[in-house]
């Protein structure tokens, strides 16, 4: 840290990072980000990807109170999730790239990149499809015991989903410690939400007697402090909650949207340039956020470098895990 | 109380399997207190609990997917679904979530689940309680598809699917379950993939599964009358079927006919005659003659539905078709 750095104010919560530490891990994000998008639209990246610019606020402040044992459920939208959650970024961008050091052997590409290991279920490419998978995961760790839980995020178009409703009523009934965490950036996909779904979040949850807490997803700092209470609790009481956090799409629905159908009122708002403000403001001096912000090119640019020198996947050993084998 | 249905067998296949493995849950609608519509859980929640005998609201699609998250949580989820006709209900999270995790994420993890799920007519069910949809899962790679016929085979069949660290669907026939059978006191294990003779022949092979065994081996007993000594081949495992033990009993009978309740486009059969037309067609004497339901939802009158179910008399009939 700078010299000129001064000791910020302690948050209410204090297993919150300090908002250096959360803007390091937006800077991340954002940085792989723009990346990918780079690479896309070089052709170095196939198919389709879907970027989080604008929601890195609510991976890094979600994920702050989280462990490696919790588990998160992604969305189509998921490479902020996966990188917070703890996946590695050469594993994430050979993955993009489709190469056999991928974090899923190329085999799933950005809409599926997960890791196990860290409690990162996937990437989904169904809209609403992780909500269930969760909710099990949830079921799973209170029959172990323990108080880990399980994550689903998803975007405010999953709530036209049935799956969401049957989920948030069994999350009830059975106390499962799940948290549905919504991403509400008003477009569902090419639609704005407002035209999709005919009623509120809040009033939903309301209806299952699930506990419902929202904030503005652009401020790290905000979403980390409300997500750690609502974890703490969850934590202690082992029942289902729901977030949700309002934020910006800045980025179309998929690379190479091009977004004509897009007539956002307010301009978007940018967890970066919040906390980036906010650092400078507390006394937290150019330097170190530049350091900050260069170190992250670094790691990004090395993961890169790695990804496009891994070799290509054979057709041979995809099929090997078709079905897996069974242990003798 | 002797212990000789269908349904014991898968009982106590649940029991057993609860018994030695705790990893080992039940999920499902009026599974619990309930003891299942057809009774195959019966006792198992008074014996095991809540924790482990969930009885679940009705909602198909997200039973199965939290049995996508119990299963990457370690456990060994086995849910109910009620009827086969409701796997319409449960498809985004069995096609696209849980038979292709293991592959999607490069070889990570498992997905150890059963679903147990019964088909089939003969109680006038109706178009919605009827189905025989098996092939759909079939189709799909990351799925496996057992369809037991006999007592001890379910018995055996659903602990390996329990055992099996990919997705299952375990099919059973539900006018199978009040029909009582031979159990052996000790039933070795079978292994899903496994084929069966069921009846030993030389002039014809008749492949088959499920209850439609039953309706083959009557079928074979009218023939052995006209002097055509027919082999029963039982498939217990659909996917993956054995391919081996078909051609196996072709080249031995150079006469094949598939037969089951599922309707006959595009189904199991259609398969199994064409794989056996590219691979076993040098052993072929005649046509490969399917036998299976007609292009029809499966109607509810009485006499509409006898009408429209394939059984022995027309498995009798596709024989002589393989005369040519």
């Amino acid at each position: 840290m700078d010299a000129e750095a001064k000791p910020r104010v302690k948050g209410r919560n204090s297993s919150v990072p300090d908002l250096v530490e959360l803007y390091r891990r937006m800077a991340l994000i954002r940085e792989a980000e723009t990346q990918c998008g780079a690479m896309f639209a070089a052709g170095e990246i196939p198919g389709f990807i879907h970027l989080s610019d604008g929601q890195e606020g609510v991976s890094v402040g979600v994920m702050a109170s989280l462990r490696r044992d919790d588990t998160i459920a992604s969305s189509h939208r998921g490479h902020g999730h996966a990188l917070a959650k703890g996946l590695s970024l050469e594993g994430f961008f050979a993955e993009l790239m489709g190469k056999a050091s991928g974090a899923c052997k190329g085999r799933g590409g950005s809409m599926h990149v997960a890791d196990l290991a860290v409690g990162m279920l996937g990437a989904n490419g169904i809209v609403g499809g992780g909500l269930s998978i969760a909710l099990g995961s949830g079921l799973a760790q209170k029959l172990r015991g323990g108080d880990s839980l399980a994550v689903c995020f998803f975007g405010d178009g999953a709530c036209a989903e049935g799956l969401l409703h049957e989920c948030l009523n069994i999350a009830k009934l059975k106390h499962i410690p799940v948290l549905f965490v919504c991403e509400n950036n008003g477009w569902s996909e090419f639609s704005p939400t407002s035209t999709q779904v005919s009623f509120t979040l809040e009033r939903l949850a309301a209806a299952y007697a699930v506990t419902y807490r929202s904030c503005d997803g652009s401020d790290v700092e905000v979403v980390a402090h409300l997500t750690a209470e609502v974890v703490a609790k969850c934590r202690q009481d082992g029942g289902p909650a729901v977030l949700e956090f309002a934020t910006t799409r800045i980025r179309g629905h998929y690379e190479g949207d091009s977004q004509r159908y897009r007539n956002d009122l307010a301009p978007p708002v940018d967890p970066l340039t919040v906390a980036r403000d906010r650092l400078l403001a507390q006394g937290t001096g150019e330097g170190t956020v530049s350091a900050i912000e260069g170190d992250v090119r670094e790691q990004v640019h090395k993961a890169v470098e790695f990804a496009r020198s891994s070799a290509l996947p054979t057709l041979e050993s995809a099929a090997l895990d078709v079905y897996r084998a069974i242990a003798r | 109380m002797s212990r000789d249905r269908f349904a014991h067998a898968l009982n106590d296949a649940l029991d057993d399997a609860m018994a030695r493995d705790p990893s080992v849950v039940l999920l499902g609608e009026d599974i619990a207190n309930a003891g299942g519509s057809f009774a195959v859980t019966r006792g198992l929640h008074d014996k095991y609990g809540s924790r482990r005998v969930m009885d679940m609201p009705i909602a198909e699609n997200a039973i199965a997917g939290m049995a996508v998250g119990l299963a990457l949580g370690g456990f060994k989820p086995v849910i109910e679904i009620m009827f086969m006709d409701f796997m319409t209900l449960t498809m985004d999270a069995l096609v696209n979530q849980a038979a292709k995790l293991h592959f999607m994420f490069g070889g990570q993890g498992a997905v150890p689940l059963v679903v147990r799920t019964q088909h089939g007519g003969g109680l006038n069910a109706g178009p919605q309680h009827s189905q025989c949809l098996e092939a759909w899962f079939a189709h799909v790679p990351g799925l496996k598809v057992v369809v037991p016929a006999m007592h001890d085979d379910a018995y055996a069949l659903l602990q390996s699917a329990i055992d099996d660290p990919n997705p299952v669907i375990f099919v059973e026939n539900k006018a199978l379950y009040p029909m009582r059978g031979t159990r052996s006191k000790v039933v070795a294990p079978v292994p899903l993939g496994k084929a069966r003779i069921a009846r030993a022949g030389s002039d014809v092979t008749i492949v088959t599964y499920g209850a439609m065994v039953h309706r083959a081996l009557e079928a074979a007993e009218t023939l052995q009358a006209e002097g055509i000594n027919a082999e029963v081949i039982d498939l217990r495992t659909v996917q993956p079927w054995d391919e081996a033990a078909v051609l196996e009993s072709l080249s031995r009978t150079h006469r094949l006919v598939v037969a089951h309740e599922a309707v006959e486009a595009f189904g199991v059969g259609a398969e199994i005659a064409a794989r056996m037309a590219q691979v076993g067609f040098d052993e072929l004497d005649g046509p490969i003659v399917r036998v299976g339901g007609a292009f029809m939802p499966v109607p509810f009158a009485r006499t509409l539905e006898v009408e429209y179910m394939p059984g022995a008399a027309q498995i009798v009939a596709a024989v002589r078709a393989t005369e040519g």
